[in-house]
């Protein structure tokens, strides 16, 4: 490709670019004369141009959008039509561009005919309005001019005229007169074509022009500084700059090793003159870094475009406010934040603003807005986009966690808001009812966030229920020079980004900053809080826990994302800027570390990864309790819950001396209520709880609560229903596994497991549970599986899925928990291998029925026994799951009958294998 | 940091027939002499500061840096299954370029260039441990002495490829 053609690429681009902005600006002020001549001089070069480079496709589409614009210019009313098709030419100008580019200078074969027809119609329309209103026009003219008269005293008030300058109303008519445009004057060959029709004029516009562009220029909002820069920049090859940079990241490395070898010898008499070079470098690099400095502003100059396109689309009308253009970060950053940030603009448009209907009801303006502004603070730049609307519905978002099993009910009521609204950054979250064009695929904030992350940057939202949300993004300057806190643990060094550390804490075992064990884990008060603590070593798994040094060292305190930690160090020493280079092929897997430099002393460091050590944080986290979000997504195939595991079990007294036990994921939480509290009411025991009755339910028939004082309960919780099993004595947690070893014929008991060394009677919440609601299985679905054989148990409620392993193992069997089909299809794909499946019928995305007839379709588990878990049981419903090839199909209620069943199939199952 | 740039180490005698010569420089790993192609050797260094790095594989002795490039070091007795070095003993370093990273093959000790004729390299013998045959060339039978031709792709790949996986 010619270096012409390349250069007229190059300019083209940045040119279409300004005139979507501008038509877009224009459309909203159809009267404001710049931007139009600023828009009809950019089409004029490019038609131009492309004439001269011979590019009749380019040119016919460009001349027929001007000539349309003209009629604009003219006085012809702007209408929505008219910009929609002026923005489609330009759209298609920019296509056969990205054609010509990838084809090196050959135009693509094709027609525009549609396009250029459309615009000739409306042009040829535009004057036939024009001529059948002749008085409307002169009406609309004299408005135009009373408006241009109104600007102009506004330009002209700034300072008087100067002996020999035109005013500005005469060059305008001057230029109405000539019939002639502005030109670039680097667009020469457009002149001869108009100089006929010119004549003089030209040469006095021209004349005028030189003098008078400039004071004009402030009046015209924006466009005018670019051009005034345009004389005095060259246009570098990109990778010019990055090698540029890495030299000069070398020589900052070599000026660091020099000053570290003078810092050795005392007087030296290199002393002076490296200073002198330490400083120079130092402003070489800056300067440097300049050159990789652009606006922010490049990247949202298609944002006004697209919020333009998402309004008519959306059939919401949307303002979107740009502030902080100017703000610069590094080109390589500024890349990386340009997808996010539209999808987040996108977000905004479609969720986060309401239908004009809901936003004029609720007291707002019809419009609503998107604000997006970008400001430097110490070091980072911070940008937010900001909308008016409805705000993020708390309510809806806890619901999809829980669906979605990212968090139990329990977890929620302890959250605060900010933390539940975290969760749409979470993978698949997406609260949109309603899967638009525009956005709700639930890929949306997670994609956004990683990007976000992967760059260094953290990103943080708030949101006020009917006023509106805002997102805030963080990110570095720059990529290529990370500040660091650089410590030692286990005898080697390591730098830490300095972004992600809150604060250090100095360990000392006497005072209030002292190290604390919470099952094995260290961790750390710290102010209110408890900070989970993590050793280094042990991360870097160099050392065991065992020989951690208590006494001494240094807690860095570390926050990514949402998630706070502390790293104990050995020792902390100093913070140094550093050039990241990039780890060698043979490490890059290790995600502890993000990459390695060279320290002032000539060695070479590793720089920790803070996201590798919070998911490293968050998968010992899963290893207890519940699993986080984080860890959700990594194990999605691993979704099952082994059964085997050590779970947290509630250790309590109630009725006898004998310990009993219930999984602890199973209460919602313990409670104590004053006696008095609890009414008797249709012959049962309640109390009031949040609002609501609560029902009381005693293990033992006929027991009865404490006549005085306060009566500790357990309060089982489950899609707003509650129910409180009154104890005697809440007695410990206790981790362990829950083998039950001896099966209980009596109602109300699972069997008896040895926890703490003790026989405890496991519970059965499943018998309790109706005793409050004879109903409560109806509502959700329960799941079972039975003997010594292995069964897939698949459910979408983990309240069930938590309730019915214990049941089904109680039952004899090996039981493998799945909370979806898919992941449950997931398995036996990998190889797993099922006796028999037990499945939920009612599931989102899969439902039982469709999962079974897709099984039964795969010759491989085509002789499978699946059975049908429902709490709706009706001759219909068992005929519907017949057809689906379910062997059975049994009320979620009936656990004696789904045992018999499984037995049933298993049974016959080994009939059909021998 | 002492380093020498191998190719001044050329005499003059060894240039000739290159079509069917190799120039292997020699090194000592436990006893054992090692061949490498000299086209793809770029230095010899002492290494010195070498950076552990937690977590990595266990041939990786660590970073270290070499006039401002950052060279992986790979411990070459422990990626043949061989004891680890006498403390005292001193060690050298191969320096080699990979898809366009630094690696430094940790040695006992360099050796010095030898010109063989390509026809005289033998096939590994088939009762090779293993572990040697993965990354060995073939067997040139020099007087008194073998020496293994080190294939630093397929060392280098051995090391990189599994971890990609």
């Amino acid at each position: 490709m010619d270096d012409l053609l390349r250069e007229f690429l190059t300019e083209t681009n940045e040119s279409l670019d300004v005139v979507d902005v501008e038509l877009v600006k224009f459309e909203q002020e159809p009267n404001n004369a710049t931007i139009l001549n600023n828009i009809f001089r950019l089409v004029h070069t490019i038609k131009g141009t492309c004439g001269f480079l011979g590019l009749p496709r380019l040119e016919a589409i460009a001349h027929a959008a001007e000539t349309l614009m003209g009629k604009f210019r003219d006085g012809v009313p702007v209408t929505h039509e008219a910009v929609t098709l002026v923005l489609a030419s330009i759209d298609r100008i920019k296509d056969i561009l990205a054609d010509l580019e990838a084809a090196n200078g050959t135009e693509p074969e094709g027609t525009d005919r549609d396009l250029i027809d459309e615009l000739e119609r409306l042009s040829i329309s535009a004057d036939n309005d024009d001529m059948s209103a002749e008085m409307a026009t002169a009406m609309a003219e004299e408005k135009a001019a009373e408006e241009e008269v109104g600007t102009d005293i506004y330009q002209v008030l700034e300072r008087p005229l100067r002996p020999g300058e035109v005013s500005l109303d005469d060059l305008e008519r001057a230029f109405q007169e000539a019939e002639v445009e502005i030109e670039l004057p680097a667009v020469e060959e457009e002149t001869e074509e108009d100089s006929e029709a010119a004549g003089a004029a030209v040469a006095e516009a021209k004349a005028s022009q030189k003098k008078v562009v400039r004071p004009m220029n402030p009046g015209s909002k924006g466009t005018a500084p670019s051009q005034g820069v345009s004389n005095q920049s060259i246009r570098v090859n990109v990778e010019t700059l990055e090698h540029l940079m890495t030299m000069v990241s070398e020589l900052v490395l070599t000026r660091n090793q020099l000053l570290e070898i003078v810092r050795r010898h005392e007087d030296s008499e290199f002393k002076v003159p490296l200073q002198r070079l330490s400083n120079v470098t130092g402003e070489l690099q800056e300067g440097v870094m300049k050159t990789r400095m652009q606006p922010i502003g490049n990247a949202w100059q298609k944002l006004p475009r697209i919020v333009r396109d998402l309004s008519q689309e959306l059939d919401k009308p949307i303002g979107l406010e740009m502030i902080g253009a100017e703000t610069e970060l590094d080109r390589q950053v500024l890349e990386l934040i340009k997808d996010p940030l539209t999808h987040m603009i996108r977000n905004s448009a479609d969720h986060g603003l309401e239908e004009p209907a809901e936003r004029v009801a609720a007291g707002k303006p019809e419009k609503g807005n998107i604000t997006l502004s970008a400001y430097h603070e110490g070091g980072h730049i911070i940008i937010e986009v900001k909308d008016d609307g409805r705000g993020l519905n708390l309510e809806k978002i806890k619901e999809k966690a829980l669906k979605n099993g990212v968090a139990t009910e329990a977890e929620l009521e302890k959250m605060a808001d900010q933390q539940i609204y975290k969760f749409i950054f979470a993978a698949g979250f997406s609260t949109a009812t309603n899967v638009t064009s525009v956005s709700g695929r639930g890929v949306g904030m997670d994609v956004v966030r990683n990007n976000v992350e992967l760059i260094g940057g953290s990103i943080d939202l708030r949101s006020t229920q009917g006023r509106g949300s805002s997102f805030i993004i963080k990110i570095p300057l720059t990529l290529a020079i990370v500040s660091t806190l650089i410590v030692e643990a286990g005898g080697n060094r390591y730098a830490i980004p300095q972004l992600s550390v809150v604060e250090l804490v100095r360990v000392q075992s006497n005072s209030d900053h002292r190290i604390e064990r919470l099952k094995d884990r260290p961790v750390l008060r710290l102010r209110s809080k408890l900070l989970p603590l993590v050793h280094m070593s042990e991360l870097l798994g160099q050392t065991d826990e065992a020989d951690l040094d208590e006494d001494n060292g240094f807690i860095v305190v570390m926050q990514v994302g949402s998630q706070s930690f502390g790293v104990v160090v050995d020792g902390v020493f100093h913070t140094e800027e550093i050039v990241v280079k990039p780890m060698s092929s043979m490490l890059r897997n290790i995600n502890m570390f993000s990459g390695n430099t060279i320290l002032g002393d000539g060695s070479v460091i590793m720089i920790i990864d803070p996201n590798g050590v919070a998911s490293a944080m968050a998968s010992y986290a899963s290893g207890t309790l519940n699993d986080t979000v984080e860890d959700e997504r990594d194990n999605e195939d691993t979704h099952v819950a082994d059964a085997d595991a050590p779970i947290s079990l509630l250790l309590f007294r109630a009725g006898s001396e004998e310990p009993k036990a219930v999984p602890l994921s199973l209460v919602t939480r313990l409670e104590e209520f004053d006696v008095n509290k609890i009414e008797r009411s249709n012959g049962r025991d309640l109390v009031q709880y949040r609002g609501s009755l609560m029902p009381l339910v005693y293990v033992n028939e006929g027991d009865h609560h404490k006549s005085e004082g306060t009566q500790p309960m357990l309060v089982f919780s489950d899609n707003g229903r509650s129910m409180g099993l009154v104890v005697d004595q809440i007695v410990d947690i206790v981790e362990d596994r829950m083998n039950i070893e001896v099966v209980s014929e009596r109602q109300g008991v699972l069997g008896s497991a040895i926890i703490r060394e003790r026989a405890t009677e496991v519970i059965d919440l499943g018998y309790y549970l109706p005793l409050a609601y004879d109903d409560w299985f109806m509502r959700k679905e329960i799941n079972a599986t039975t003997k010594v054989r292995k069964l897939l148990f698949i459910d979408d409620s983990a309240f069930f899925r938590n309730m019915l392993t214990p049941v089904l193992k109680a039952a004899g069997y090996d039981v493998t928990v799945c909370s979806s089909a898919q992941s449950g299809y997931g398995l036996m794909e990998k190889g797993t291998e099922f006796s028999a499946i037990v499945t939920d019928i009612e599931m989102p995305e899969i439902s039982g029925y469709e999962f079974c007839e897709s099984l039964r379709r795969d010759t491989r588990f085509h002789h499978m026994p699946i059975i049908a878990l429902s709490a709706v049981v009706t001759p219909a419903s068992i005929e519907k799951g017949r057809q689906a090839g379910f062997d059975d199909y049994v009320a979620k209620f009936d656990r004696p009958g789904l045992l018999a069943a499984l037995k049933d199939v298993l049974t016959n199952e080994f009939g059909v294998a021998a | 940091m002492t380093a020498h740039r191998i190719t001044s180490v050329d005499s003059d005698d060894n240039r000739q027939g290159s079509a069917d010569h190799i120039q292997y420089v020699t090194v000592v790993i436990g006893n054992q002499l090692f061949g490498l192609p000299i086209s793809q050797v770029h230095d010899v260094f002492v290494p010195e500061k070498v950076t552990q790095v937690p977590l990595a594989p266990p041939e990786v002795a660590g970073v270290l840096n070499l006039r401002g490039r950052i060279v992986t070091a790979i411990n070459m007795r422990r990626k043949l299954h061989l004891k680890p070095n006498d403390v005292d003993q001193g060690m050298m370093a191969v320096g080699i370029e990979y898809k366009g990273e630094s690696y430094g093959l940790v040695i006992d000790a360099v050796g010095e260039v030898l010109n063989l004729p390509r026809k005289e390299m033998e096939a590994n013998p088939s009762n090779l441990d293993f572990r040697w045959a993965e990354i060995s060339g073939g067997v040139h039978r020099l007087e008194g002495q073998l020496m293994v031709v080190l294939d630093v792709d397929r060392l280098l790949s051995s090391l990189i490829e599994p971890k990609a996986a």
